[in-house]
């Protein structure tokens, strides 16, 4: 959701490059681990406060006193709360994240299962923020105060002001229930559901690669309201941005001096400046894929999309706290790759930090 | 004074006193944003907010929340009930006039808790330096690196429900930005000569901090937070729709989305006009935060 | 430049429209495959597919289609028992030695053949793990410690069963059809067992049992799947297999039905019921279930534990209108604490809205203005919906009700703690016997903050010894007469003095596809059987 996406402005280490390479990396995985490990403490200690008692997640409300309490010492729930997390990191060091108690899997199988389906969910969704964000944000700063401009300054503020969980139920309304252009909630019909294998867990690729032709159209006519939805935040998001680049390059020397050498306006919008606005643009989607993300948790409530922010939303609610500690741990690593990720292409992009 | 005089005083290029030209800084973006008519038109539609907040006993038909359960459920829009009836049979135009008070609290509060410590730990940090900056940072990192909508979840979870609880929790998980933005800020003016000025004065850090940065990192945090005011507002309509915002009867629009999910196949209505309320008023807060930003930082007008 | 710039434009466009009509194209009138049953419903509260542990209302219903166990009762008319894996029992001249006789022949899915040693192992297994639903079979004397003696193989084809009282036979028998008696396969189990768990590790997602489906897939929040097992003797399934499908709403489980996704809805709200009954190519079965839906009010409370309080709180619920509306089609109006359909239930209603014979009440207990008062309610409905509701009525006689929504765990862990003041929940029969409710609702032997049973009295600080001694009496009465008469007392007792606001007893209700036949819903969870369904 691009409301939650982080202020572009953080996280920027690129221009620095003249630190040993290594001294460098060290520093940031501390800095990552320390991260991670404040994440951890965080979520554990709230996990610890919410006033419901795990065990009787586990055990139900019907059960005796002796089977509550004897639960109660398997899980090492009657130690005190430094101790238990303590035990629970040493495990996570070792890629023990436990067992959730809700659907009695590692935590781990479950998040290999769930998080395909967010991932899919936010990849399409910033491919089509950015397939159509880019061009109509180069439009409008082309013709800056132009109706395109507007347009896509309206279509940029109403994308950050409309509450995704009711655009999505009325989208679903309209056209899975009174059109019926696409597929309803769920990732694919139940047709589909055993006749093919997983291999990725992202269901356009696994159908794909078996050639599962009449499969791969109905996951893909699952998949596109959800992710039209996301695509839009992403879009209101990335067409500003790129506006905004795009002015700043176009005011740049170079493009008064390309025009002045009679370039076409346009090889100087598409080749020029555009390429250089797409250098800061990469970190843009990059945090906007983030924020997708790990925003999708209305939008994977509203159409029933059985990704991680789902499991999530559904472990916090019953106190599953190890499923909680390990998406949390996911999406914040994920976050913090993405990040990195995004400085790195900074530095291989950028030729001011290329030179250097 | 006549108007030109006043405007030629307020524009002067040399101003007298330090007011003068604060007051005249205000003026010039006062006129930059009423030249924006989007700006104009989100501050038309938060003075609607605060008109209808304030006088909602007024505005509102109906009791917000006692309803006619046997009679008047899941009734259409009519003269009658402008907006129809929920499954409570309560009038839905008077539980939207109500509930921009609930908005326009949460907002406030937000605003008014995470700002001001968004604000100390990002100026402190920026100031400090070294390993006061390198904790303060790293925890504000940490809550960066949350999914917002899911520590905001997880504080209500711990807190209880209710709006109180949902205000404590999205302050929380906001302050970061504007913690980021003020140390930025900071980092900026830091070395420049006039903190040095003062410093060899003799001032102390804690008066540098709070009478000479800070004041200087207000504007852009004011922007940052009049922009995140739509964003608040959708969380706590999230945390309403995912039922961990305000109580029942509280008629907090997120949670009569909620409430109106039910019934969105037959009954639009009920969910529809708590939705486009939700709608008009982050838009109000994003057009006006918008100008705000071009009218307050001219280097980025346009942009 | 202009011209090179606008057909750029235009391929934009081109390639755009051609994206989206290509995705929009083959969206045809879904349907589910002929051979399979697809179910939309909230089964999320799964968590284990052990029948030892399980105890949760759709895995019931799993339970109660995969797993054999010695005796069942007719859905039709749950007061008669049949043999299931039984051919026969008897139960001694003292009432205290059930002994059953096995059918031959029979085989689990993994084609193992079930005997008296399956028998024995299962019903030892249930004890000695001692999860959740043990108390059903330990209510009977039996422990880790004596189960050896008590259950006991005779011969290959006989199994012998002790219990520490002479029981009301059908109590005990009524037990037996109960989840955790479910017949396991001792070989498999012992297979995958580690450390002597008896496979407790393994079954929570694994499956060893002999019912006519067994099941295949399980992933929490998504799917459960069963399929046809073709080593089952008796009558096989219809369907090659049957589907459940992880749907919590029901304006999208309705959406599902209509467009033909799945064939059976489950959690079909009133609204949404009332719209596909004008549905032709939907219909709509239902049947009451041993739930009822109640708000108890907390003795601890000073100003609740006043008789004419309770009293006065039980004419503050408009029980015509929340039937009439809230809760139309998915439960009707019920007051006494025994649901209908169990031996002696009484279907009396004494109480209806009646603001001014509360507000005479109120006066007579000191308290003419009122009182403020807090309720904790899940996120729910109709719950969720009932308590706004009362929070008005209340209002009129001068109460005023502070709602605090929270998780179903969250208001249970508070409801368990005692700290609440009043509380909204429902209570379903664990097994198809009186007792169940009766040992709830009717029974609070200790009721210190100590005590190792929390049934809902001592929930509700309710000390009760004259009417525990009642109910003690009414379990083990071998006169079904007699029995029955008993309970109907009960019932009286608890109407008059009760902190228990009975407010109705649910009705499940399923929107079925037309071309689906045979498709019924049980009175308990464990007897909806799907594997009788059939589609054309």
């Amino acid at each position: 959701m691009a409301q939650t996406a982080v202020d572009p402005q953080g996280g920027r280490s690129g221009t620095r490059r003249i630190l040993p390479v290594l001294a460098s990396i060290a520093r940031f995985v501390v800095i990552v681990a320390l991260t991670l490990l404040g994440l951890l403490a965080v979520t554990f200690f709230i996990g610890r406060v919410i006033p419901v008692d795990p065990v009787l997640a586990i055990v139900g409300d019907r059960a005796p006193e002796h089977v509550i309490e004897r639960t109660r010492e398997e899980l090492g729930l009657n130690r005190p709360i430094y101790e238990q997390f303590v035990i629970y990191v040493g495990k996570v060091l070792q890629g023990d994240f436990g067992t959730s108690v809700l659907t009695a899997n590692p935590v781990m199988t479950d998040i290999r299962r769930v998080f395909p389906a967010t991932l899919e969910l936010a990849t399409l969704g910033t491919l089509i923020g950015s397939l159509i964000g880019i061009p109509l944000g180069v439009f409008a700063a082309v013709r800056r105060g132009g109706l395109l401009d507007q347009i896509v300054r309206i279509i940029g503020l109403v994308g950050y002001s409309v509450p995704i969980f009711w655009l999505g139920l009325m989208a679903l309304v309209v056209f899975y229930a009174r059109l019926g252009w696409v597929a309803g909630p769920g990732r694919i019909d139940i047709v589909y559901e055993y006749t093919l294998s997983p291999v990725t867990g992202i269901l356009l690729l696994d159908t794909a690669m078996q050639g599962q032709w009449d499969a791969f159209w109905n996951a893909l006519s699952h998949l596109i309201l959800p992710a039209s939805l996301l695509g839009y935040f992403s879009l209101a998001y990335i067409s500003r941005m790129t506006r905004s680049f795009m002015l700043n390059e176009l005011s740049q020397e170079y493009v008064v001096a390309a025009r002045a050498k009679g370039l076409s306006e346009a090889r100087i919008i598409w080749r020029h400046a555009l390429r250089n606005a797409l250098v800061p643009l990469v970190t843009v989607i990059a945090l906007s894929y983030a924020g997708l993300l790990e925003g999708s948790v209305l939008t994977e409530t509203v159409f029933a999309w059985p990704g991680l922010g789902l499991y999530i939303t559904n472990s916090l609610q019953n106190a599953d706290m190890n499923a909680v500690l390990g998406g949390t741990v996911v999406i914040g690593a994920v976050f913090i790759g993405l990040n990195l990720l995004s400085d790195l292409l900074y530095g291989l992009l950028d030729p001011r930090t290329r030179r250097s | 004074m006549s108007d030109t005089t006043w405007r030629q005083w307020l524009l002067t290029e040399r101003p007298q006193s330090r007011s003068q030209a604060r007051l005249g800084r205000t003026y010039q973006a006062w006129r930059r944003l009423a030249d924006n008519r989007l700006a104009l038109l989100g501050l038309t539609i938060i003075i609607g907010l605060l008109v209808v907040a304030g006088f909602a006993d007024v505005l509102a038909t109906q009791s917000p929340i006692v309803g006619d359960l046997r009679e008047a459920r899941l009734l259409p829009p009519s003269a009658e009930h402008w907006f129809g009836t929920d499954d409570q049979g309560r009038d839905i135009y008077s539980r939207v006039v109500h509930g921009s008070r609930l908005t326009l609290f949460v907002v406030i509060l937000v605003a008014v808790i995470a700002a001001p410590v968004g604000l100390l730990i990002g100026t402190v940090a920026g100031y400090a330096g070294g390993w006061v900056d390198a904790v303060l940072m790293r925890i504000t990192d940490i809550f960066l690196a949350f999914p917002r909508l899911i520590l905001a979840l997880a504080f209500v979870a711990a807190l209880g429900p209710g709006i109180e609880n949902a205000v404590i929790a999205i302050a929380i998980t906001s302050w970061p930005p504007y913690a980021r933005i003020a140390r930025a800020e900071t980092l900026t003016v830091r070395h420049s000569d006039y903190i040095n000025a003062i410093r060899l004065m003799g001032a102390s850090p804690t008066r540098i901090v709070a009478r000479h940065i800070m004041p200087m990192c207000v504007s852009s945090v004011i922007v940052r937070v009049t922009l995140d005011m739509a964003g608040i507002i959708l969380t706590a309509a999230g945390l309403g729709f995912l039922g961990l915002g305000a109580q029942p009867p509280l008629p907090e629009w997120g949670a009569m989305i909620a409430s109106g999910r039910r019934f969105v196949l037959d009954q639009w209505w009920v969910a529809a006009a708590p939705g486009m309320a939700i709608f008009l008023v982050s838009l109000g807060f994003n057009l006006l935060g918008d100008g705000l930003r071009d009218a307050l930082d001219p280097k980025a007008g346009g942009r | 430049m202009l011209t090179f710039t606008a057909s750029i434009r235009r391929n934009l466009i081109a390639t755009t429209a051609a994206a989206l009509l290509a995705t929009a194209s083959p969206a045809a009138m879904a349907a589910t495959p002929p051979d399979t049953l697809v179910l939309a419903w909230a089964i999320d509260d799964i968590i284990t597919l052990d029948p030892a542990e399980s105890f949760e209302i759709s895995a019931g219903e799993i339970m109660g289609n995969t797993y054999d166990r010695l005796v069942r009762f007719e859905v039709d008319d749950p007061s008669k028992l049949y043999g299931d894996i039984a051919e026969s029992w008897t139960v001694s001249d003292d009432g205290k030695l059930y002994t059953f006789k096995l059918k031959s022949g029979l085989k689990f899915a993994s084609g193992n053949p079930i005997t008296a040693d399956d028998v024995v192992y299962s019903l030892q297994r249930a004890v000695k793990l001692d999860k959740t639903p043990a108390f059903i079979l330990t209510q009977f004397g039996l422990s880790k410690d004596n189960v050896a003696e008590k259950i006991k193989k005779v011969d290959d084809t006989t199994v012998t069963l002790e219990t520490d009282k002479a029981y009301a036979p059908t109590f005990v028998l009524n037990c037996l059809t109960a989840n955790v008696a479910a017949i396991v396969d001792m070989k498999l189990l012992e297979e995958h067992a580690k450390d002597g768990d008896m496979g407790y590790g393994w079954l929570k997602t694994n499956y060893a049992g002999s019912g006519p489906l067994k099941i295949r897939d399980w992933r929490a929040n998504e799917i459960l799947a069963m399929e046809r097992n073709e080593n089952y003797a008796g009558e096989k399934s219809k369907m090659a297999r049957v589907i459940y499908r992880h749907v919590k709403e029901s304006a999208t489980q309705r959406l599902l039905l209509e467009k033909g996704d799945v064939d059976v809805a489950r959690n079909l709200e009133p609204g949404d019921l009332e719209a596909i009954s004008k549905n032709d190519d939907i219909t709509i079965t239902s049947t009451p279930k041993g739930t009822i839906y109640y708000v108890s009010l907390n003795q601890k409370n000073p100003t609740l534990a006043k008789p004419e309080v309770r009293e006065a709180m039980k004419y503050l619920v408009d029980y015509g209108a929340i039937g009439a509306t809230l809760i139309k089609g998915i439960g009707e109006i019920h007051q006494t604490f025994l649901p209908k359909g169990l031996l002696g239930a009484s279907d009396e209603k004494p109480y209806k809205f009646d603001v001014a014979k509360a507000k005479e009440l109120l006066a007579k207990a000191g308290l003419p203005d009122g009182f403020s008062i807090t309720m904790d309610v899940r996120n729910t409905q109709p719950v969720t919906g009932i308590a706004e509701n009362m929070q008005q009525t209340l209002a009129q006689a001068g109460i005023k009700l502070e709602i605090i929504p929270g998780d179903g765990k969250q208001t249970l862990t508070k409801y368990r703690a005692r700290n609440h003041d009043l509380y909204i929940g429902q209570w379903g029969a664990d097994y198809w016997d009186p007792h169940t409710n009766a040992d709830t609702f009717a029974r609070n032997p200790d009721n210190s903050d100590e005590a190792t049973s929390k049934p809902l009295a001592w929930r509700n600080a309710w000390d009760i010894p004259e009417i525990t001694k009642k109910a003690d009496a009414a379990v083990l009465e071998r006169d079904a007469e007699k029995r029955a008469a008993l309970y109907r007392e009960l019932q009286q007792d608890l109407l008059k003095e009760s902190p228990f606001i009975i407010i109705y007893q649910m009705i499940e209700t399923a929107g079925v596809r037309k071309n689906v036949s045979d498709f019924k819903l049980g009175p308990t969870s464990d007897s909806t059987y799907t594997f009788r369904a059939s589609k054309s």
